[in-house]
């Protein structure tokens, strides 16, 4: 975790629009800068036209494009290639795909890609995509030209006109991609269109609409999040998503366990690219189930760790909050499962593709009766990987449901990821009753670290009956005993105390730090930004990052309590801050709470921090 | 011949009230689980809460005694981990229908292969005597003073909605037909469901009292069969025949009407609509309540098709383990 970070995001992002000559891409993408510039970004802008000037349409020597590099910080050049690619037809995509970051979020309008605009642009299969290999995931494939009809079916202009505001529907999707306010846009056009204001109505409206395709699908760019390290080590990289990264250790704590990998889940934003991920490794025996609802994505999951599988059960929010019976479920019967959690904007419905860290007290405390469970969170796209491996052991040594927290930005940012030797990974030992047992074995009895024994159904001389009703310690039967209920919740409470996680890291000042800052989970990459920032400016801070968040890390208080002052900064009211002040006694830290659905900016960190040093 | 007795799957002492219809069903479960020949260890009974949900409890099986409404979900990761194992679900009318509803259709239309029991009393017993979602309109309950003013669910309408490809009726004080549609649930393949009428002694007794004793069975039940006529009757002097778009009452005998007039029954026929009919005869409206095997299709089941099509992509795909998988990526290397 002390590696230096580098963090990528909104501050560099490269967006190019392309299309036929007469598609108006130039427009599109000087609105776009011109959007952004009003918010306070740095633009730069590149006009690539195209090579002939009255080109056939469709064809490959007509694409022209308009590249704009939009950044918080300064900008010197129109970026190199592109985060995002909107390709407006067949030739486009096949011309401009080479100005395109390998990981680019690629927009198209999937009716200009029919066998006559595939022919023009010499694509040699229907299947464009693959002859092109770009990732499906990739791509956002929306039928642009039929929508932008239908949005002007109304507006009783003749169809060369409609089709002229085809770049605006682009421009709004890109527009909801960036969180771009469109009343900006919707000015300028209306200035520009001064003297033809059914125009500017008509783009007005096709931009509107775009927006909203956007927001109804959910669609995100994935890769305008980026953190990885500075200085690699050597090795072999691939790119990875947080919540690629998430199935991938899945997979791997699956294979190292030596156990059948079970998904029960449910679509839901921004969680679901877990499941799409996961649903594709069916050649490593991985099995998913697309259930119902989100109640029975956890407890088929239950049922299939009942049943010997690594049972994982995938997330966001709202699907915790009908989960959390299920999850109690397992609390009680002692079964091992992982609940993934990718954070997004909340109460309720909220903000679904926007990133929090609001879900904290509801995954330590959201269930009834006294229910401890392990909650980690993942601190970086790549760091998934590690902590859905980590968050597997624990579920499975400890057979206790395990909660992992990510968010939308570390699902859906990247990083460079070093290939991970499995052979290098801790190995996975789940507590199975030993064979030595049969005949005086009860459900309850446990080993040495206070862990329920796991007997797998079909192990003959095993056969038990767990239950969500309170067990007798000694038998496993039913039993309404105080004295039995009393211990059991202690018990069930010591299991989890009982767990060992690393100890708390400090870094920076550590001895001398005038200073601490705390965070935990995905804000990671910004607080050890801030913390660099303030230390260059010659101040004394030191910053530790939590992981592991129940149990906390042996040396919490001490760390905590250590420092003059200490910063608990999240993305949340407090909640972590909270769960502190209710674990170390006489900790008062100060709170740097943010919830705009947006991740931290470094600049207003380190002006927080600074007033509260100063003070 | 079976290595198992009855026997062999109890397991402690029943905390029923005396009289209900839950001890019936529980000694036809262990006989029908003798007879079938699945090892206890093979075997998992998963149930819900409510009264009939505590039976995993006597079984010496593996088992799970769940949450409120959950048991059909539960035991879809249970079958589709372990397909090696035998899943029975029990759940009572509240678990299975109300709470528990959603996840009810959702297995009959996967077609998982579960055994799926509906104990039905047509009303919640452990919270003290509230209406059920089986319960008849204007059922007169603690929450229902005045009588309810909805209609019941008919769970056999349910399982066809659902597109369920077996249904089957038994009476819990019935030990030989509800052996006999245990054991054909068994050996269905695919999501079977077993409703069993019976009583809840105090605060439902006499629901089912037409056909709750032998006597009145013999009168006002009629025992359906695959491919034998549908006759029924003290002396089988009845039958059942189409009449336009429904069924028919008729006396064997009487009008020029023979055996050979009778509808024969069919319960592998794909077309639920006969089978439907029969599952919805009731004894208000002159017809006997239809017992057994109902309908049974066979159908493709959802966890043969999951592990299918696992080996399916795994000859396909050239990548078999985590490392393999890294490969598929784009890789660069940093020196």
């Amino acid at each position: 975790m002390a590696e230096e970070l580098e963090i990528k995001e909104l501050d560099q992002v490269v967006v190019r629009f392309s299309g036929d000559s007469g598609d108006g891409m130039q427009l599109a993408g000087n609105i776009f800068s011109t959007v952004s510039a009003t918010v306070g970004n740095s633009i730069s802008t590149f006009p690539d036209y195209p090579a002939d000037i009255r080109a056939p349409q469709g064809s490959l020597t007509g694409v022209s494009g308009f590249q704009v590099h939009i950044g918080a910080g300064k900008v010197f050049t129109p970026g190199d290639l592109c985060d995002v690619l909107v390709a407006m037809n067949a030739a486009a995509l096949k011309t401009q795909l080479k100005y395109a970051k390998p990981n680019a979020t690629i927009i198209i309008d999937t009716d200009s890609f029919g066998p006559k605009d595939l022919e023009k642009a010499a694509f040699k299969t229907p299947d464009y995509l693959g002859e092109l290999n770009v990732d499906p995931d990739r791509v956002i494939a929306c039928p642009l030209t039929t929508m932008v009809k239908d949005a002007l079916a109304d507006s009783g202009m003749d169809v060369k006109s409609v089709l002229k505001c085809r770049n605006m529907f682009a421009l709004g999707l890109v527009c909801w991609l960036f969180s771009r306010d469109l009343n900006i846009a919707f000015n300028f056009l209306r200035e520009k269109f001064a003297k033809k204001p059914a125009i500017a109505e008509a783009n007005i409206k096709v931009i509107q609409a775009g927006y909203d395709y956007g927001h109804n699908t959910h669609s995100s760019a994935t890769n305008v999040y980026r953190i990885e390290s500075k200085v690699k080590e050597p090795g072999r990289y691939m790119d990875i998503t947080g919540n690629k990264a998430t199935a991938y250790g899945f997979i791997a704590a699956a294979e190292k366990a030596g156990l059948k990998l079970y998904l029960g889940s449910y679509p839901i934003t921004p969680a679901t690219d877990v499941l799409h991920e996961l649903s594709k490794h069916k050649s490593l025996g991985v099995t998913t189930v697309q259930c119902e609802d989100e109640i029975a994505g956890c407890a088929s999951s239950v049922g299939a760790a009942f049943a010997g599988a690594l049972a994982v059960t995938s997330t966001s929010g709202p699907g915790v909050c009908l989960k959390s019976e299920a999850m109690n479920l397992a609390v009680i019967m002692e079964l091992p499962l992982v609940v993934l959690d990718v954070q997004r904007g909340g109460p309720a419905t909220g903000l679904p593709t926007k990133s929090e860290q609001t879900d904290l007290l509801q995954v330590l405390f959201g269930r009834n009766g006294e229910s401890p469970m392990p909650v980690m969170a993942a601190i970086s796209p790549t760091d998934c990987f590690d902590a859905a491996y980590e968050a597997s052991k624990i579920a499975l040594e400890h057979m206790t449901p395990v909660v992992l927290l990510t968010d939308a930005y570390v699902a859906n940012g990247s990083g460079a990821f070093k290939l991970p030797d499995l052979a290098e990974y801790p190995a996975i030992n789940p507590p199975y009753v030993p064979e030595e047992l049969k005949g005086s074995w009860t459900p309850y009895m446990r080993a040495e670290n206070g862990t329920r024994y796991w007997a797998v159904p079909g192990r003959e001389g095993f056969a038990h009956i767990l239950g969500g009703l309170e067990k007798d310690n000694k038998t496993g039967a039913i039993s309404t005993d105080p004295e039995n209920h009393d211990l059991m919740t202690r018990l069930r409470q010591q299991k989890i105390d009982n767990i060992q996680v690393p100890d708390l890291e400090v870094l920076g000042d550590a001895d001398d730090a005038d200073l601490l800052i705390v965070g935990f989970g995905g804000t990671y990459g910004h607080l050890r930004a801030a913390m660099d920032e303030m230390r260059a400016a010659g101040k004394k801070v030191a910053m530790a990052h939590f992981k592991y968040i129940n149990p906390l890390p042996k040396n919490t208080a001490s760390v905590l309590t250590k420092y003059k002052k200490v910063v608990v900064a999240e993305q949340n009211m407090g909640q972590l801050a909270a769960f502190l002040r209710m674990k170390v006694d006489g900790f008062c830290p100060a709170q740097f709470n943010q919830v705009k659905g947006q991740p931290f900016v470094v600049n207003e960190l380190v002006e927080a921090f600074s007033e509260i040093l100063n003070k | 011949m079976s290595e198992y007795t009855a026997q062999d799957f109890k397991k402690g002492q029943p905390r029923w009230c005396p009289g209900c219809g839950d001890h019936f069903f529980l000694a036809s479960l262990h006989k029908a689980m003798a007879e079938i020949g699945v090892a206890p260890c093979d075997t998992a009974v998963i149930s819900g809460i409510g009264c009939s949900s505590r039976l995993p409890h006597y079984m010496a099986t593996y088992g799970m005694n769940t949450i409120h409404g959950r048991a059909a979900a539960i035991a879809t990761g249970v079958k589709v981990a372990n397909p090696n194992l035998t899943v029975w679900q029990v759940s009572g009318d509240g678990d299975g229908l109300a709470i528990g509803g959603n996840h009810f259709i959702h297995a009959n239309r996967r077609n998982i292969n579960l055994n799926m029991i509906l104990l039905n009393n047509r009303i919640y017993g452990l919270t003290k005597g509230q209406y059920s979602p089986t319960s008849p309109r204007g059922f007169v309950s603690k929450s229902s003073p005045y009588g309810t003013v909805e209609d019941p669910f008919r769970p056999a309408e349910l399982c066809f909605g659902a597109r369920g490809h077996f249904f089957a009726r038994a009476v819990a004080t019935d030990a030989p037909g509800t052996v006999e549609i245990l054991k054909a649930a068994y050996e269905h393949q695919g999501s079977s469901v077993c409703e069993i009428l019976q009583n809840c002694v105090i605060f439902n007794n006499g629901t089912h009292d037409g056909v709750y004793d032998k006597n009145g069975r013999a009168k006002n039940a009629i025992y359906v069969k695959h491919g034998q006529p549908l006759i029924f009757g003290e002396n089988n002097e009845y039958g059942l025949m189409q009449e336009g778009f429904g069924l028919k009452v008729v006396k064997i005998g009487e009008n020029g009407i023979t055996e050979k007039d009778i509808l024969v029954h069919d319960a592998h026929c794909e077309d639920n609509t006969l089978q439907l009919k029969l599952a919805l005869m009731g004894n208000g409206d002159g017809f006997p309540v239809a017992l057994g095997v109902i309908r049974d299709v066979a159908a493709p089941t959802y966890d043969d098709a999951v592990t299918a099509q696992i080996e399916e992509v795994k000859g396909m795909k050239k990548y078999h383990s985590f490392a393999e998988l890294l490969e598929t990526n784009d890789i660069w290397e940093v020196k």
